[in-house]
Order: structure tokens, then C-alpha cells, then sequence
């Protein structure tokens, strides 16, 4: 007879003492869910800090980030239905939500939360979205793509066609509003991705409360980051296209373009920093309390930190993921090629973290006196370990690049700017 | 003559003595009398170590009862070996949850292969059966996101599979490692004390099984079960206390070694 394979167990390697239970239940995607999740709040807060505090000059990139992060939003479940091994019941969660899990909530607040983004770029693009529709109701014989375009933008003003000063100054305040809201609601969101580690005593390396706020300060990072890397591939673009064809739609040229970006990433990259510095410190704070208490489960966690994990942990999260990109921005006349590089490892860097901690919590067993190694499925063999390898984790990220192309459609990010 | 104060008096003390002895119950002991005779029973379990062979007879029976299929690797109850050599070292392992029990005398290290220890080096060696602890206050029910996982009345914590979503969040707060995913309905599994024979009066497929009375189950409720006289008489253990699950399965004969 054919043994019947068990979840887990192809790629999980056990070592010494273990329960015959035990496997590598949380995988890759559960890794994506804390990242995923952690790039919308950043993202969020991120556009906050032009509409609630006022930064003038963040507004292009607030506007950028809070239609990305709406992009973002339908891809941070995307994860867990993939981790599901009943992916079709997913809806129970709303049914029967069991409100002493920290999983039961998840619903209500996507949902708000996904709510309330809609509601701000709603406003924002309220006056965009009646100048078009009423533009293109003017228009005499609208071709095919004009009339889709003319139903949408139409549809969406919801009847609301009012703009005069007083409606849009009303537009601007519920911005704010909401805005307001958002934050605390953001990071709720991600804090509370935090949370459903962190309450499970079972788990050694997971249970602290610590861990809500180090996810959402490292989720703040890495979205500020997403944010400033794709503004940077945007303008690129943009500023290739503005070179081919002079007399572009909004007249801008590849000179504007260019000092109106540099300018926009300078400024948000020092609250990069601010916020790095944050997360740091929380981690570090963890490590070194839990060395300091050295509880029962300290012997087998430090086995783990300094020994199976370090180079995930200290050369490949704190070095290049931490360290080398803090430097990168904090040496004067920061260019904009020296940001990518920056950016993507700083989100190499919150990945890697997200990494450590999914499956470094699992890399040692209950008994406090084996390991488990993940061998993480690169080439798919079947669903299971398509859903859960290389290929998922792939899916996963380049979905919100595909949403943000069909929302930036509606919602086109860049309209009538100009440089600083 | 009896004045209608009277009759008042006599109708009022004459109501109260029935009305004293009986008891309050709810809307939903009515609709379903199993659970009002639930109430009386706690199912609670006794591993006597010192009685265990290793002989792996429970692990089988378990599986056969259970239908968990046969080579799968996971089980819903196991036995562990303890091995603890002069020189102050432990060695422990529980291959294929000792299903075939402990035939040889090499210590199964998974990916590190096998250990071996001279008779001579060892000090004392003993097994630990272990199952669902039925614990009290269980995690596992506590972060399930649906309600899938529930604690009966009678105090065993059941899985319906129907309405289990497969997140794991379950499998992930048991400190005991007794949880995994079946490998054929694709859900949450774990030990139910055989609920299916035990409300109908019969034992534990596992407690059948063992042919040395290392295992027992008993109703913790009645003062008269065997298993209650152990409990209240004997010097008991639970497995990982400091995690305020209050385990339900008690143990005999337990060592500082068994994790």
C-alpha cells in the first residue's frame, strides 16, 4: 500500500526528539500574509502623512500610495486562501466567527478597513471623476473604449456631480477624516496580524507583546519602501514616454519629472528611517530581553537564533536586509538608483523578518529538544506544493501590479501635477 | 373553621417543599436530555508509565478504530521511549509513533540518523504514552476562527469536519502536539477519547488495547470510578502545566525528562 502523504510532510525535515505530529504547518504564504498585510497599512500611513499632517510635499506620492494600497488590500487574503486546506469554506469566517480567535476578526476588519479606503479615494477622485464623465457626456460620437470609460467614471460619481469650491473643500475635510480613522484602523490591521502570532503560548519564539508593534512598525517600513520603489519605476516610465513623445497629454518634460521625483523620495525616505529605527529597536529589544530572562525555552531559541537561523536571522535580515540600506539613505546626496537598490532591501529585509518568524517559530519542536528544516517547494509537483512553494508566493506578489494597472484605469494616479 | 389567611399560609408552606427540591434547568437541557446526563460526567484519563511496554498495541488499535489512515505519518495517540544514560544525557524518540512499538534498541533521530547506546551506558529508560489532554481550558478551541473545535459538555473537545476550515491556527496551539491534518478528509484530527464508544458505555479503543492496564479512562464526577480513586489517592502529574491548559490526563510514575 502507497502511504497516504501527510500535510507538511513534504517539506518538512525533522531532526532529533519531535512529536510524530509535528510539521511545518505554516508555510510560505503564511509569510506572504504578514507581508502582504504589512504593505497595505504602510502604504496607508503613508498617504496619511500628506492628507492628516499635512506634508505638502508628499502629495503625489500620497496620492500613488493610497491607490496602491487599495491595489494591495484584495491581495493580503489572497495568502491565506491559498494556506486553507479548505479554501472553499473561507466564508465561515463570516458566518460563525469565534471571537476568541484572534483569526475570527480578520473579516470585520478587512472589510472596514477595505471600506474605508474606498470611501478616501472616493473623495479624492471625486472631482476627476465628474470632470470626466461630464467631458465625455459633452463629447459628440464616443468610441467604443470613451463610452466604457464615460459608464464607469459616470457610475462612479454615484450622482454626486456637485464641484464647486465649498463641495470640494467638503471633499477635502472627509479626506482628512478618514484619513484619520485610517490610521489607527491600518494599523489595527496589521498589528492585530501581529497579535495572532504573538498570543499563541504554545510557540516559544512567538509568544511576546511585542510582536503587534514590531509587525506594524516593520509593516510601515516596508510599505513606505513598495511605495517608493514603484513611484521610482513609474517615473522611469513616465519619464521615457514624456522623451518620446514631446507634446504629452499633461506637457510635462523629462526635467520636471526628474527633480519632482528626487525631491518626493528624499522626504519620504527620512521617514524610512524614522520608522526603521523603530523596528530595529523593538526587535532588538526582544532578542536581548528574551537572552536576559532566559526561560525555559531559551536554551532550544538560542540554538536557533545563533545557530541553525543566523545567517537568515543576523546576516540576511539585521545586515543586508537592516544595516546596509539604513546606511544607503543616511549618506548625503542619496540618487535615485541608489534608492531602488536601498528599497529592495529593505524589503528583502521585512521579508526576510516575516520569515524568520513564521518559519523560524516552527524550526524547533515542542519537545524543546529537536528541529524542523523547511525545504521550501520551488518546482510544483502538485497543488499543494504549488499553493504553498515558490510558484504561490509568486502569484501572490505580482497580483497587486496587476490590480493597480487596471485601478490606476479609473484612478489614474498622476493628474495635472506639475514639478515642485 | 379555616379563615382564608389560613389557607394562604398552609398552600404557601406546602408549595415550598417541592419547589425547594427541584432544580432550575435551562431551555436547552429540555430540548436535549443527552446533555442534561452530560453534565454529571467529566472524562478524564490515567497513564500508568510504569505499566507501559512500549509494545505499540494502542497506537494500532487507534488507528484501526479511527480510520487515521495506517502508514500515514501522524497519529492520534503515541508512545514515547526515554532513554537516560549514566552520563546525564536524555535520548527520546517515538518512530511512526511507535505504531509497531520499539523493536530495536537504536534511538530514531530522524534526519540524523540512528543513535546507538551500549546497554551498559544506560542509566534508566521508560515510555510515556500520550493523547489529547481534553484540557479544561484548550487552546486549540480558543483560536479556532469558526467554532469548528468545541469542548462537549462532558469535557472531550471534538472537531466537526464539516465546518473546519483547514487554517492550522488549532494545530498551532496545542502545546502537546496532538493535532495534524487528516490526510484523506483534509481537516483538523485529533483524539477524541474515542467519543464514539465512550457515550455508549464502552471503553477507549486504546485502553482495550493495552494489555497491561497502563492506560484508563473514568468519569473524574463519580466518586465511585476507579479512575477518581487514582486520581484523588494517588501522587499524579499533567504533562507542561505552565502553559494553564489544565490537562485532564493524568499521569503515574512521571519523570522530569518527559517533554
Amino acid at each position: 500500500m502507497i502511504p497516504i502523504e501527510v500535510h507538511g510532510e513534504a517539506w518538512t525535515l525533522k531532526e532529533l526528539f519531535t512529536y510524530p505530529n509535528e510539521y511545518i504547518y505554516w508555510t510560505i504564504q503564511i509569510v506572504m500574509y504578514p507581508f502582504m498585510t504589512g504593505l497595505v497599512a504602510g502604504a496607508f500611513v503613508l498617504s496619511s502623512l500628506y492628507h492628516v499632517f499635512g506634508i505638502k510635499q508628499l502629495k503625489d506620492m500620497a496620492r500613488f500610495a493610497l491607490v496602491f494600497s487599495f491595489a494591495l488590500l484584495p491581495v493580503a487574503p489572497l495568502p491565506l486562501l491559498f494556506h486553507l486546506q479548505q479554501a472553499q469554506r473561507n466564508i465561515n469566517v463570516f458566518m460563525t466567527p469565534h471571537f476568541t480567535s484572534a483569526i475570527a476578526a480578520f473579516g470585520l476588519v478587512f472589510a472596514t478597513y477595505g471600506a474605508l479606503v474606498a470611501y478616501e479615494i472616493w473623495f479624492v477622485y471625486r472631482e476627476h471623476l465628474v470632470k470626466t464623465a461630464l467631458s465625455l457626456r459633452d463629447k459628440a460620437d464616443k468610441t467604443m473604449s470613451e463610452n466604457v470609460r464615460y459608464f464607469v467614471n459616470n457610475f462612479l460619481t454615484f450622482g454626486a456631480y456637485d464641484i464647486s469650491e465649498e463641495a470640494i473643500a467638503r471633499d477635502e475635510k472627509s479626506v482628512k477624516l478618514l484619513a484619520s480613522i485610517g490610521i489607527p484602523i491600518a494599523c489595527f490591521l496589521h498589528g492585530y496580524a501581529g497579535f495572532i502570532f504573538g498570543s499563541v503560548k504554545a510557540n516559544a519564539l512567538w509568544m511576546t507583546p511585542l510582536m503587534p508593534v514590531i509587525f506594524i512598525m516593520s509593516a510601515i517600513v516596508s510599505g513606505v519602501a513598495l511605495c517608493m520603489l514603484t513611484y521610482i519605476i513609474v517615473m522611469e516610465l513616465r519619464k521615457l514616454l514624456a522623451d518620446r513623445k514631446k507634446p504629452s497629454r499633461f506637457h510635462v518634460t523629462p526635467d520636471d519629472l526628474k527633480s519632482a521625483e528626487i525631491n518626493e523620495i528624499k522626504l519620504t525616505s527620512r521617514y524610512l528611517l524614522l520608522f526603521m529605527i523603530f523596528a530595529i529597536s523593538l526587535e532588538l529589544l526582544d532578542l536581548i530581553f528574551r537572552g536576559y530572562t532566559a526561560v525555559k525555552s531559551w536554551d532550544i531559541l538560542r540554538s536557533v537564533i545563533y545557530g541553525k537561523d543566523f545567517a537568515n536571522i543576523f546576516i540576511l535580515q539585521y545586515l543586508i536586509g537592516n544595516l546596509l540600506p539604513f546606511a544607503m539613505f543616511l549618506l548625503p546626496g542619496l540618487t535615485i538608483r541608489r534608492t531602488v537598490i536601498g528599497t529592495l532591501l529593505v524589503l528583502f529585509g521585512v521579508f526576510m523578518m516575516r520569515w524568520n518568524v513564521v518559519i523560524g517559530g516552527q524550526s524547533f519542536s515542542l519537545t524543546f529538544a529537536g528541529y524542523m528544516h523547511y525545504v521550501l517547494p520551488v518546482i510544483p509537483h502538485n497543488m499543494e506544493t504549488y499553493k504553498e512553494g515558490v510558484f504561490g508566493a509568486l502569484t501572490v506578489m505580482a497580483t497587486p501590479y496587476v490590480l493597480f494597472w487596471l485601478l490606476n484605469k479609473i484612478f489614474p494616479v498622476f493628474i495635472g501635477e506639475t514639478s515642485h | 373553621m379555616i379563615t382564608r389567611r389560613d389557607l394562604i399560609k398552609v398552600s404557601i408552606a406546602g408549595a415550598a417543599v417541592p419547589l425547594a427540591s427541584a432544580k432550575i434547568i435551562s431551555a436547552a437541557d429540555t430540548l436535549f436530555p443527552e446533555r442534561f446526563e452530560k453534565q454529571n460526567i467529566r472524562w478524564v484519563f490515567i497513564v500508568d508509565t510504569k505499566k507501559c511496554v512500549g509494545c505499540g498495541m494502542c497506537v494500532k488499535a487507534c488507528k484501526d478504530e479511527n480510520e487515521v489512515p495506517y502508514d500515514a505519518n501522524i497519529t492520534r495517540t503515541w508512545v514515547e521511549r526515554y532513554v537516560l544514560t549514566k552520563d546525564g544525557q536524555v535520548f527520546a524518540d517515538s518512530p511512526k509513533g511507535a505504531r509497531d512499538g520499539f523493536t530495536g534498541k537504536k534511538i530514531d533521530r530522524g534526519e540524523k540518523g540512528f543513535h546507538d547506546i551500549k546497554d551498559e551506558e544506560i542509566q534508566k529508560a521508560f515510555f510515556v504514552p500520550k493523547l489529547c489532554n481534553q484540557c479544561e481550558s484548550p487552546p486549540c478551541v480558543q483560536v479556532c476562527p469558526v467554532g469548528a473545535t468545541y469542548k462537549t459538555e462532558d469535557g472531550v473537545v471534538l472537531v466537526d469536519r464539516k465546518w473546519c476550515i483547514g487554517c492550522g491556527y488549532c494545530i498551532m496551539a496545542c502545546p502537546y502536539g496532538v493535532r495534524f491534518f487528516h490526510p484523506v478528509h483534509r481537516v483538523a484530527e485529533k483524539c477524541n477519547f474515542c467519543y464514539h464508544r465512550i457515550t455508549k458505555g464502552m471503553k477507549t479503543a486504546c485502553v482495550e488495547a493495552c494489555p497491561f492496564d497502563a492506560r484508563m479512562i473514568g468519569n473524574i464526577k463519580d466518586p465511585d470510578d476507579p479512575v477518581t480513586k487514582i486520581i484523588q489517592n494517588e501522587r499524579i502529574a499533567v504533562l507542561k502545566e505552565e502553559y494553564g491548559t489544565n490537562p485532564q490526563v493524568y499521569y503515574l510514575g512521571m519523570s522530569k525528562e518527559v517533554r
